[in-house]
């Protein structure tokens, strides 16, 4: 006998259902999802470690392409996560109305955005353990705190898959999410240290990095690699839990406004 | 194509059907912008039956199914499905309902078996339970040699059965069909018709939306003919023709210019018409001896009856 709870409370049946349903669409399209997430941070890497990395040897101390392999985990991460939250998301309630029909069951809107964020940041974080590999070959020397990693990854992740759900919630077609592409995720992307360090930016950049949850990411990254700092590591590691709680309610808020009328 | 299996019933384990109504709407009302598209809806479905709720399109009769299903909030007016007040309790209500829509939310690029595998675990069905409830789905449906088929590789006709067959999966006491035919073949309509009766048989309240006048006639016990956002009749198909329609009614052939003129001339003597395509039909025409021009008489339907009452004309 199924035992469901009353609306206002998120059930793990039902988060588990929703993860369970990403599960089995996943196992259908898991080499082309995980070919586009993993191998474009790694082309980056490449090319950056190998072709920049000649007109720069180290960046405060560490080898160009080590520094630059740890800020393509959180590239990674990023694309991984937001990305497919907010195409798949956009898919499944415009064109594929799948939400109305999950909806219809006994999950309700709460459940469902949860689930899939859970769903999108764990697969992020293991998505980004991609570029750390290729970095050790390239002489990154393993560290203890490197099993981290994919934590981290997974909270960004989570945090940017509420915000891709977020982006789609608010988009009509697929042509509106250009708007985010290039008018938020890019500069994310970009100004977060992820090629270059942030220190010679001007300050209002450096001011705006500090709002920028993949800088946060990076910034732990580096630091599971290359030595942890307790102090500033609780921050980052706040400043990501602040991120993803505030893009999560956003996303389940404004997806409530879309699927309930 | 393979027949449909009507083997249906409710695991011993679940609650017993509600003693009141299946479904009760009292008041109801939902306004997109200025659009009214439920104006004070009155509804009350018994339980074990198989309910019609008939009108044209844009009568308001999908928007009622996502209140029911809690995917769309009433402005006004209370609800309550199989005993729960809606929308505080719509979650419990929809673990014992089953709703099959009327454009398609399949996971069409999942095969079959799976599209039914993610719904049994999104409507709880045990873990122990669910293979037998998948396998079961599959026969409800239909479909056994098209389980390892990806969705979108089905027919419309097997779609729409995927559809009744994923709402089933949990057996549920309420099946919501919101226009389960439209679009399809009259021998997959046949099909269809034949499981949600076999569904009504087996006990569970099914409430079916359509707009095609002989599926309301065959399928359902009892009507309601909703036109603008109301219920603006409801009972026994049998009872509301003979309340609206009479015992016969005449159909008068004529131009157009004819039948525009006959309807002036029966308008001006009170004389109950409708009008219906190429003639003009007289209802009640037994009572109405020598006012009624030459024309076929006939028994009259259900399409009489909701003519004359919205003066919509439906399928």
């Amino acid at each position: 006998m199924m035992r469901v709870s009353g609306s206002g409370r998120i059930e793990p049946a039902a988060l588990s259902a929703v993860w369970i349903r990403e599960w089995t669409v996943f196992l259908y399209y898991w080499r082309t999802r995980t070919f586009a997430a993993v191998v474009e941070p790694v082309i980056m890497l490449v090319a950056f470690g190998l072709g920049f990395g000649r007109l720069v040897s180290h960046i405060g101390g560490i080898p160009y392409i080590q520094f630059v392999g740890t800020g393509a985990v959180a590239t990674a991460v990023l694309f991984s996560a937001v990305f497919s939250a907010m195409f798949d998301s956009l898919y499944k309630r415009r064109y594929q109305r799948v939400y109305d029909a999950m909806l219809a069951a006994p999950v309700d809107v709460d459940e469902l955005v949860t689930g899939e964020v859970l769903f999108l940041g764990v697969r992020a974080g293991v998505y980004g353990l991609a570029p750390l590999l290729v970095a050790f070959l390239f002489g990154l020397p393993p560290a203890p705190a490197m099993v981290l990693v994919p934590l981290v990854g997974a909270l960004t992740g989570i945090g940017f898959a509420a915000l891709g759900m977020l982006f789609a919630a608010s988009a009509t077609t697929f042509d509106d999410l250009s708007y985010v592409i290039s008018g938020v995720i890019t500069p994310l992307f970009l100004v977060a240290g992820t090629f270059f360090p942030l220190q010679r930016l001007p300050d209002w950049l450096r001011t705006f990095a500090l709002f920028n949850p993949l800088y946060h990411c990076v910034e732990l990254i580096r630091h599971c690699a290359f030595g942890l700092r307790p102090g500033a590591d609780l921050v980052h590691m706040a400043a990501l839990v602040a991120f993803g709680l505030m893009a999560w309610w956003l996303a389940v808020w404004r997806t409530r406004g879309r699927l309930i009328v | 194509m393979s027949s449909l299996s009507l083997t249906f019933s409710r695991p011993v384990d679940a609650p017993a059907p509600p003693d009141g109504p299946a479904v009760s709407m009292r008041g109801v009302v939902k306004r997109f912008a200025s659009v009214v598209a439920v104006n004070g809806l009155e509804l009350e479905v018994p339980t074990g039956v198989c309910y019609g709720l008939l009108g044209p399109n844009g009568a308001g009769k999908s928007t009622a199914m996502r209140i029911l299903t809690g995917q769309a909030h009433a402005d006004a007016g209370s609800i309550e499905v199989l005993g729960y007040r809606l929308p505080a309790e719509s979650k419990l209500a929809r673990a014992r309902m089953g709703v099959c829509p009327q454009e398609s939310n399949l996971d069409v690029d999942l095969r079959v078996r799976d599209v039914l595998s993610v719904f049994a675990r999104l409507y709880r069905v045990p873990s122990c339970e669910r293979a037998a409830a998948v396998e079961r789905a599959l026969a409800l449906a239909g479909l056994e040699s098209r389980a390892l088929d990806r969705a979108v590789t089905l027919s419309g006709g097997m779609q729409r059965r995927l559809l009744i067959g994923r709402a089933l999966i949990h057996k549920p006491d309420l099946v919501l069909l919101d226009e389960p035919t439209v679009g399809l073949d009259p021998q997959v309509r046949q099909e269809l018709w034949s499981l949600i009766l076999a569904l009504r048989d087996e006990g569970a309240t099914v409430l079916m939306s359509t707009h095609y006048i002989e599926e309301a006639e065959r399928l359902a016990d009892r009507v309601a003919i909703v036109s603008a956002g109301r219920v603006v009749a409801e009972g026994l198909p049998a009872d509301l023709v003979r309340a609206h329609a009479g015992r016969e009614v005449v159909d008068v052939r004529g131009s157009a210019s004819e039948l525009a003129a006959l309807q002036r001339q029966a308008q001006a003597a009170g004389l109950p018409t409708r009008p219906s395509g190429p003639a003009l039909t007289y209802l009640r025409a037994e009572t109405l001896d020598g006012q009624v021009p030459d024309g076929v008489r006939r028994s009259p339907t259900l399409e009489d009856v909701f003519v004359s009452l919205t003066g919509d004309y439906v399928e």
